[in-house]
């Protein structure tokens, strides 16, 4: 396995990694709550964050 | 990884998402996918294109952006004119935003990757922007943890052409400052060039149309820097070494929400994992187990130490600087234009101005 490949593996596992602890360390989503599909038509303002946004 | 493989666990990471976090969120990642196949596929990089114009007079990558930003702007100023549900993404004009957008301009450059540009090489086993990852993610993260101070360096407030237009005017306004920009090109180019290829224009359709669907999903503009910075921020929460509540971004409440709840919750970060896996999953076309695909070997056979350490440093002010400017060539260039904000028309020859010196430095540094 050349080192490319190798370094590519260890990427995704940290990732991976990253991900997982993520998902154990936080709360299960609520269905119940969850966002509509499309939000536009929904009647429910878009509450995600923006990189566009200052604060 | 074969290709059936990788698609299997794409499809795994769909239904747990589907099951567990929530439709639209599962929906967002096939955008994701779309937009990470799209990218990599048509190799379609903000940075080159610039880096074309200005080295070789090439005009043919930022044809491919031009026209990438009209029909977004086609779709979704008239969606946002439609529907109130819709946020654009709208910036702050600002010293912050016009020195951000300059030294990410010149870093993306040094790096050879913008946000998105960064995701789909990082996707594609390029293993400088697999390592610069993380290190964007950090500068990110420092950046909104800074972006308080800078900001009182003086800002107004986010202008938006639909605000002050209307839909229709913000729309012809848009198009034509496009066309000025075209024009700017072509003054710069020269006679007899050619202006479009194939490639360049599968991309900019593909990307446009899927930035429509994140819009029209998910209630917001296609954005990347945000879901790095969250991921460093959690991290650094976790670890004890940065308080939220002390600081004046992530004290906010939509921050600090998101950083109460897992990031597959986040829009940002579910299109970013997306766009690692499409790349991936392209990238696999010429490659198996053991076996590097083309891109990749060629980029980590000419890497010196001092181009390694550069290039990271850079991926680190890019991360950074992407903050201060209120987005990269994704959140406030094509999502701040495309939706009628007024920082991304500023952003835009701030960061042009910033790549004139980063080509100049890459040549240095002999990247």
């Amino acid at each position: 396995m050349s080192s490319v490949v190798q370094k590519k593996w260890v990427f995704w596992l940290v990732l991976s990694a990253f991900l997982g602890w993520d998902w154990v360390n936080s709360p299960l989503p609520d269905l119940r709550q969850e966002p509509p599909l499309l939000a536009a038509g929904s009647g429910q303002t878009s509450t995600g964050a923006h990189c566009a946004l200052a604060r | 990884m074969q290709r059936w493989m990788m698609s299997g666990l794409m499809a795994a990471l769909f239904g747990f998402l589907l099951l567990l976090v929530s439709v639209r969120q599962a929906v967002l990642l096939l955008v994701g996918v779309g937009m990470g196949a799209a990218l990599a596929g048509t190799r379609f990089g903000f940075t080159t294109g610039w880096r074309q114009l200005i080295e070789r007079r090439d005009p043919r990558g930022v044809s491919g952006q031009l026209l990438l930003l009209a029909l977004a702007s086609l779709a979704a100023l008239p969606l946002l004119a439609q529907f109130a549900e819709l946020k654009a993404a709208l910036g702050p004009p600002s010293v912050s935003l016009l020195l951000g957008a300059f030294v990410f301009g010149m870093s993306m450059q040094i790096a050879d990757g913008c946000g998105s540009g960064t995701l789909y090489k990082a996707g594609m086993g390029v293993a400088l922007n697999m390592a610069i990852l993380p290190l964007f993610a950090l500068g990110s993260f420092l950046g909104s943890v800074h972006i308080d101070h800078w900001l009182a360096l003086g800002y107004m407030a986010p202008v938006s052409l639909s605000a002050e237009l209307g839909g229709t005017g913000a729309l012809l306004v848009t198009l034509a400052l496009l066309g000025g920009l075209a024009l700017l090109v072509r003054v710069w180019v020269g006679p007899g060039k050619t202006w479009w290829s194939r490639r360049w224009v599968g991309g900019a359709v593909a990307l446009a149309v899927l930035a429509t669907f994140n819009l029209l999903l998910a209630g917001q503009p296609w954005g990347v820097v945000y879901g790095f910075g969250l991921w460093a921020a959690k991290v650094a929460v976790a670890a004890n070494v940065f308080d939220p509540m002390g600081n004046a971004f992530w004290q906010q409440a939509g921050n600090a929400r998101m950083l109460s709840q897992t990031v597959f919750l986040d829009v940002t970060s579910i299109t970013n994992i997306g766009i690692l896996g499409g790349a991936l999953w392209v990238s696999s076309k010429a490659m198996r187990v053991g076996v590097e695909s083309p891109m990749a070997s060629r980029s980590a056979k000419t890497l010196t130490g001092t181009q390694w350490a550069v290039g990271l440093l850079a991926g680190f002010v890019m991360g950074y600087s992407s903050r201060l400017a209120f987005g990269c060539n994704i959140g406030a260039m094509l999502s701040g234009i495309s939706t009628g904000s007024l920082h991304g028309w500023l952003w835009v020859p701030a960061a042009f101005g910033g790549s004139l010196i980063g080509v100049r430095l890459r040549r240095h540094f002999q990247f």
